[in-house]
């Protein structure tokens, strides 16, 4: 009974809608798939989805190590607040997510810098959305993290550079590796923090959800439904890559 | 020690450029003229509605996803079951989802020339442009975190205990609400609080499937984009501060349910 | 009250873990499965008691077929290895749960639950926590809990494999005395042979899905029925066609015919008893246990010859299985 009630209410809320997604997408056959997803407009906006994905999951990687690090190995006090921060942006709706960031960077922003409607605009609010994945995927990681390796290495005459780069940055690679992967899932659909910094100029800040969403509201729908697949298709790949990459890890782990 | 001070700096520095200090202002420039307009932009008819149907919609879609996901967590976690990849897949395609997609995905379903959408007008039930379709949304984007919480829960609870009941006397029933219920009830609630927070917040899905018609179907996060849109960014940010404040209270309910588990 | 099970097999996909099993035991015994892991004897167990229901066979207590029933409506009583513990409890609440789910006024449960506590010297602990008491408390506290219930069978896995030695020795003397106090049909499973004969009045001896011998501790070690049963209840010499144990291998200085040529390896003294480790001239390792008088006469030291010959011997049709 539970499987029924289980498969039930996934088909109604997941599978029949996306199915309908697909269907809508192959509306006028697959050439007009294949038009929909190669005009100008959509190459572009999928172009600068993955750029600014990348870019964003870039800085994430970097940052969200380093973070992880000193919450992990640095003491001071008002460490904790740090650490329930790292929290926030989980919890925080995206769109104000977005609203934060014009504030401070917008074009009335106090500091002078104007980051609406830029692609550097774009990238800070998928950064925010995501920061905490690979702070939160490293960070036990480095708990567990044998010291005595470290010391081992060093006592071997090994900087603490080559320390690092040697010994512990290997163990933390399959975390910051999950942390990525699901900032970068999250950030190829990501819309609430972008819909008002982006300002939606096609070909130049348009990302693939602000151009469905443009094509939703012109009854562009079949074009909609189109892109809605290839991001579908390229965020699910990513996430099912990250499994295989888990499953492997852990088997090689034991 | 100079690289870690300077690590320490950098990662507070990144912090407060990131978060904090864009917080900070929002706070302070909805505060600039005084409180008046913050209490007037919070008490306006539009808001006062925003923030009811958000509550509405959240009150109907996370007790919705608490029952379905603890169904779903015991079936994964049962040990002989057909097809546990194919639901677990299913289960966490929400998170691959872009939250357009969703909205785009429940209007071609539910839409008046949608696939069951001229049924539903004929039940007299409108989904799209309404509440119906609202909470739909929001039950899709907030799916799989009950899910994720408690499988493994379950797996670490294992099945002992409750076959210990059973060779007690107790019914399924019993051995459900008596044994397992208890068992999992901080990683029950952790879901429900992840689930709860991605409700009140959600735009995208809810962006697509609503319509935005000010004071009927507009949330709290519509409503911060339509005054933001419309110049007035007192009212913006009154709003964004609510949703903050009920951010913050997440984060806050989600450290003591992980203290309490440990 | 007594246990039948007939032709009990139960498969988990390739792997079979009963192969037509049928035992009798009687009501009142304090019976051990014993048998090597994978022996099949905790299937069997869970077969009992209902958590595993059996692909052929039946399953009979007190003379009612109860193959199809649900654990539930069994009455028997269960504990875990682990223990399963309801860790959200207290002490009282597990011990008084077979009750509460039966819906036993609170008066009744309180006053069983004193009792019981009582039984398995737990008083003052019952508004513990179960993470709050030791193993062996915690094991104590899931028998009383089976018993709260008066199940008509006491089914016991593995109880005290996860205790300590001392743990466990004093647990089954405990559990020895218990038995003569509630005189409740008990099963017992466990791999340690040791165990089983110092705790269980019949003995099952289980291997390869299959149930090798019944009998008590003194017909299994003297009257084995196979070289499996032979060597898994106690220390087994093979000797030409025959097995041998230890205490009854006669070392010689003088060869008499029957006897065969051996070269002492080692001698061991334990205080009263002497081990002394052989190899045969024509190949193949022997130990002889020999009390300290005869090693005394004897005078062997290591690098000796001796010549043996068994003072007991089986020797079994066709049997090759140690």
């Amino acid at each position: 009974m539970g499987l029924g009630i289980a498969v039930s209410y996934l088909s109604l809320l997941v599978l029949i809608p996306l199915a309908a997604v697909a269907w809508r997408s192959l509306d006028g056959g697959a050439g007009a798939f294949w038009d929909a997803i190669t005009s100008e407009q959509a190459v572009a906006a999928m172009r600068l989805t993955l750029l600014v994905s990348l870019g964003a999951v870039i800085v994430n990687a970097i940052m969200g190590t380093l973070i992880a690090w000193v919450l992990v190995r640095d003491d001071f006090r008002g460490k904790i607040f740090m650490d329930i921060l790292i929290d926030l942006p989980f919890a925080l709706p995206t769109i104000v997510a977005g609203l934060t960031l014009l504030a401070l960077y917008g074009p009335n922003g106090p500091v002078g810098v104007n980051i609406a409607f830029t692609r550097i605009g774009i990238t800070a609010a998928l950064i925010f959305v995501t920061l905490p994945f690979v702070v939160r995927a490293v960070q036990p990681v480095l708990m567990e993290l044998d010291r005595e390796m470290e010391e081992a290495a060093a006592s071997l005459g090994a900087g603490r550079f080559t320390t690092f780069r040697r010994i512990v940055l290997p163990a933390l690679v399959p975390a910051i590796v999950s942390g990525v992967g699901l900032s970068f899932s999250k950030a190829l659909g990501e819309f609430g923090a972008v819909v008002l910094i982006a300002g939606n100029l096609p070909y130049r800040t348009e990302v693939a959800s602000v151009f469905i969403y443009g094509q939703i509201e012109s009854d562009g729908v079949q074009a909609a439904a189109a892109v809605s697949v290839v991001l579908l298709t390229a965020s699910f790949l990513v996430l099912l890559g990250l499994s295989v990459f888990e499953r492997r890890m852990t088997r090689h782990a034991e | 020690m100079l690289s870690r001070l300077v690590m320490r700096f950098t990662a507070i520095a990144f912090l407060l450029l990131m978060l904090v200090v864009p917080l900070a202002l929002v706070g302070y420039l909805a505060f600039e003229d005084g409180a008046g307009p913050v209490w007037d932009a919070a008490t306006s008819p539009a808001a006062l509605s925003a923030l009811r149907l958000t509550l509405i919609i959240a009150v109907i879609a996370v007790p919705l996803n608490a029952v379905f996901g603890i169904i779903a967590a015991l079936l994964l976690t049962r040990p002989r079951l057909p097809g546990r990849t194919l639901l677990s897949v299913v289960i966490d395609l929400p998170l691959a989802l872009s939250p357009v997609v969703v909205g785009l995905a429940l209007v071609l379903v539910w839409s008046r020339n949608g696939w069951f959408g001229q049924w539903a007008i004929d039940q007299g039930v409108q989904v799209i442009f309404a509440t119906p379709g609202m909470v739909m949304a929001t039950i899709v984007v907030s799916l799989p975190f009950v899910v994720r919480e408690l499988v493994p829960v379950l797996k670490e609870l294992g099945t002992e205990q409750q076959q210990a009941a059973a060779t007690l006397g107790a019914s399924p029933p019993q051995i459900f609400w008596r044994i397992v219920l208890p068992a999992i009830r901080h990683g029950l609630a952790y879901g429900v609080v992840l689930t709860t927070a991605r409700a009140l917040g959600e735009y995208g899905a809810v962006a697509v499937v609503s319509g935005k018609i000010a004071g009927r179907t507009e949330t709290l996060t519509l409503h911060v984009e339509e005054r933001f849109q419309a110049f007035d960014l007192v009212a913006a940010y009154t709003a964004s501060i609510m949703l903050a404040i009920l951010a913050v209270i997440t984060v806050a309910v989600m450290r003591l349910l992980n203290r309490g588990e440990h | 009250m007594s246990i039948l099970a007939t032709g009990v097999t139960k498969n988990f996909g390739a792997y079979t873990a009963l192969d037509d099993v049928s035992i009798e035991i009687p009501g009142g015994s304090l019976t051990a499965l014993l048998g090597p892991s994978g022996s099949g004897k905790s299937t069997l167990l869970r077969v009992i008691a209902g958590l595993e229901t059996p692909d052929v066979g039946r399953v009979e207590i007190d003379g009612t077929d109860v193959t199809g029933v649900r654990p539930q409506d069994r009455g028997v009583g269960f504990v875990f290895q682990h223990y399963a513990a309801f860790k959200h409890m207290t002490v009282r609440g597990n011990v008084g749960f077979g009750l509460s789910v039966r819906r036993r006024p609170r008066a009744k449960i309180r006053e069983r639950v004193d009792e019981l506590l009582a039984l398995v010297q737990l008083e003052g602990l019952g508004d513990r926590y179960p993470s709050q008491l030791s193993g062996g408390q915690r094991q104590r506290m899931a028998l009383a809990r089976a018993l709260a219930v008066e199940p008509s069978v006491l089914l016991l896995d593995e109880p005290f494999g996860a205790l300590d030695a001392r743990v466990r020795a004093e647990l089954r003397r405990w559990l020895r005395r218990l038995h003569e106090q509630v005189h409740v049909t008990t099963v017992l499973v466990t791999h340690d042979q040791e165990e089983a004969m110092e705790v269980a009045d019949r003995i099952a001896v289980m291997d390869h899905a299959r149930l090798q011998q019944v009998g008590t501790p003194k017909e299994l070690y003297e009257e084995p029925t196979n070289p499996f049963v032979m060597g898994f209840v106690g220390a087994v010499n093979r000797l030409g066609e025959s097995f041998v144990r230890p205490h009854d291998l006669e070392l010689r200085q003088v060869p008499n015919g029957v006897t065969h040529a051996a070269r002492v390896e080692r001698v061991t003294h334990l205080g009263f008893e002497v081990r002394v480790e052989l190899e045969q001239e024509s190949g193949g390792a022997l130990m002889a246990q020999l009390t300290r008088n005869e090693a005394e006469e004897l005078g062997i030291s290591e690098g000796d010859t001796v010549h043996v010959a068994p003072r007991r011997e089986r020797v079994f049709a066709g049997g090759d299985g140690i």
